[in-house]
């Protein structure tokens, strides 16, 4: 094992097995909080959870609070909950709607674009330069098709550079939509987690547990899912780069050929918006959306896509994390949309029937972390047969650790650089 | 009885006796008791047909159209309970350990064959995580049959609903 006091994280990844002590160690949070969390792309929130100009709502990255605004001059802003004075929250509600913050402590007040609007009792800050006293803000703010991503450093690749080939995962996405858009508005479930972040970021992707950890699951509603994940399953697991990953169900619904069937159900209960999906897209280009469906996409290093709802991963210390859900609202499907809440209600959150199992495995991993042999945890599950698709990424059998290899490669660019 | 019979039994000893409010009483001690021995299928049995069991989220938002923990009908009950009688619902293998108290019931209204009453609940629970301690003011609409009280309507409220919460998979 390398000294503890070694933060070198070079020597604790190789290319198919990682040590244990990336998931419990303290310094190695921290690094992961100053070289990912503070400076790389991280997504916020959806331009749809501010629809109105003056809304705000609180967001995070990383344990890091941030307030996510549409701001008084109809900009997308996002400002650090902190008053510049002493230091004290400044905004302790959820969400709301206000062109400015008050500090409760000395009633400093700052324009929702950042600036301080006037001291209290100004006649003691005679010359002071009001402009020297803005709220901290995330530097770099970049929207891709209303998903808000924040990055803490000043410079470095685009939004547009560092998502890369997960873009057209989100255009796939969208495309479910009758109007090209999604609608967050069903709040979110919140999901402690005694575990490190990492374990979720992974197994987001990894198409080798389901069929254990869900069996119960496929059992009782008697669902077919269980079969895509199987060692039968034409289903891919894609490495985009950039720490972006992909389960690819596409290749098994392409061989069953029926609109919807993705999300179990077929035209006929659905016809409100299987109308607006051909009248927007024309009859056979919305027969093919549907017969493709929606995205599993883990977009490091907190979104995760998961075909009918959405995940947001937060760490909040090197053995908690928050996962924040909710489900997808595409904007123009009333009728889908009532049945995706009710699906991922069942689904997911802490009494959901797939995520609290899901969870228990996060926590016993966490567990197991700290016990002291082996040291090292595997990833070699189908390296022999991993392959170039047609776009020049890496892909896999739908139960084999290519994106998992694919994380932890990134992991290690951001952690030495 | 043996003591699984007494720990599981469906219906509570003095049954049909009592006032109104004692009765309600006698009925949530049972299903409490029940929901902390697992007895899952005597607990499903206590819902009738068009029950909603509803645990919100972010105060008490419309389940029709906001994210609730739990928003299930008859039919998703039965899933939910049919999962942990599988055996293979990881995270109630092994299963929690429990034991909660009933309390500050209140009579609020009987309108025909139906009652709605509330509580307050404290749940302590133990499982491979740790122990945790779940408190919500619960409300209940319940029906009178001639088999007993059974459940139409049961929302239970955490007070700590808006913040995260560990995984809820015992029932509550």
């Amino acid at each position: 094992m390398p000294p503890a006091s070694s933060c070198d994280t070079r020597a604790l990844i190789e290319p198919t097995r990682v040590h244990s002590r990336l998931y419990y160690d303290q310094t190695i949070f921290e690094q992961e909080l100053e070289r990912i969390w503070y400076r790389s792309w991280v997504y916020v929130g959806h331009i749809s959870e501010v629809p109105n100009r003056n809304d705000y709502v609180t967001k995070s990255i990383g344990p890091m609070p941030v307030l996510l605004i549409h701001d008084r001059t109809g900009q997308i802003t996002l400002l650090l909950n902190k008053c510049p004075h002493r230091g004290n929250q400044l905004c302790a509600y959820r969400e709301g709607n206000r062109s400015t913050f008050t500090c409760p402590y000395h009633a400093w007040t700052f324009s929702n674009t950042g600036e301080l609007a006037g001291f209290a009792y100004a006649d003691g800050y005679e010359g002071v330069d009001k402009s020297k006293f803005s709220l901290g803000r995330v530097p770099r703010v970049g929207i891709y098709r209303g998903f808000v991503f924040g990055s803490l450093a000043t410079d470095g690749p685009s939004l547009d550079e560092y998502l890369g080939g997960a873009k057209a995962s989100i255009d796939q996405l969208l495309d479910n939509s009758p109007e090209g858009e999604l609608e967050l508005t069903a709040g979110f479930l919140q999901h402690r987690t005694q575990a490190n972040w990492k374990f979720m970021l992974e197994n987001e992707t990894d198409g080798y547990h389901p069929g254990f950890v869900h069996s119960s699951v496929f059992q009782v509603t008697d669902s077919g899912i269980g079969k895509l994940y199987g060692p039968q399953s034409t289903a891919l697991t894609r490495d985009f780069g950039n720490g972006h990953t992909e389960f690819d169900l596409r290749p098994e619904w392409r061989r069953l050929g029926e609109p919807l069937a993705w999300f179990g159900a077929t035209e006929d209960r659905l016809p409100g918006y299987v109308k607006a999906m051909k009248t927007s897209y024309g009859a056979e280009r919305a027969r093919q959306i549907m017969i493709d469906g929606s995205p599993h996409i883990m977009i490091f290093p907190n979104l995760f896509i998961a075909e009918i709802q959405m995940f947001v991963l937060q760490p909040l210390a090197v053995n908690e994390t928050i996962q924040h859900v909710t489900a997808l609202q595409f904007k123009g499907a009333p009728d889908f949309n009532r049945r995706l809440r009710q699906q991922t209600m069942g689904s997911v959150g802490p009494a959901g029937f797939l995520l609290a199992d899901d969870t228990e495995m996060y926590e016993r991993n966490h567990r197991g972390a700290l016990i002291s042999d082996p040291e090292w945890l595997t990833l070699s599950r189908g390296l022999h047969r991993e392959r170039h698709d047609e776009n020049g990424y890496l892909i896999g059998h739908s139960t084999d650790e290519v994106p998992q290899r694919g994380i932890w490669r990134h992991y290690a660019r951001l952690m030495t650089a | 009885m043996d003591q699984q019979e007494i720990l599981t039994a469906a219906k509570p000893a003095g049954n049909g006796k009592g006032n109104l409010l004692e009765r309600i009483e006698q009925f949530l001690f049972m299903e409490a008791r029940l929901q902390d021995t697992h007895a899952y299928e005597e607990w499903e049995a206590l819902w009738t047909d068009d029950a909603i069991y509803w645990v919100p989220a972010n105060g008490a938002t419309d389940p029709e159209t906001q994210m609730s923990i739990i928003y299930d009908n008859r039919s998703r009950i039965r899933v939910r309970i049919n999962q942990l009688k599988t055996g293979r619902h990881h995270t109630q293998t092994p299963r929690s350990e429990l034991a909660r108290i009933v309390s500050n019931v209140e009579l609020i209204q009987q309108a025909g064959n139906e009652v709605d009453a509330r509580a307050n609940v404290l749940i302590f629970e133990d499982n491979l995580r740790g122990e945790t301690l779940w408190a919500a003011r619960n409300e209940y609409r319940l029906r009178m049959t001639a088999d007993g009280f059974k459940l139409v309507r049961k929302k239970v409220s955490l007070v700590n609903n808006h913040r995260p919460i560990f995984t809820l998979s015992f029932l509550v």
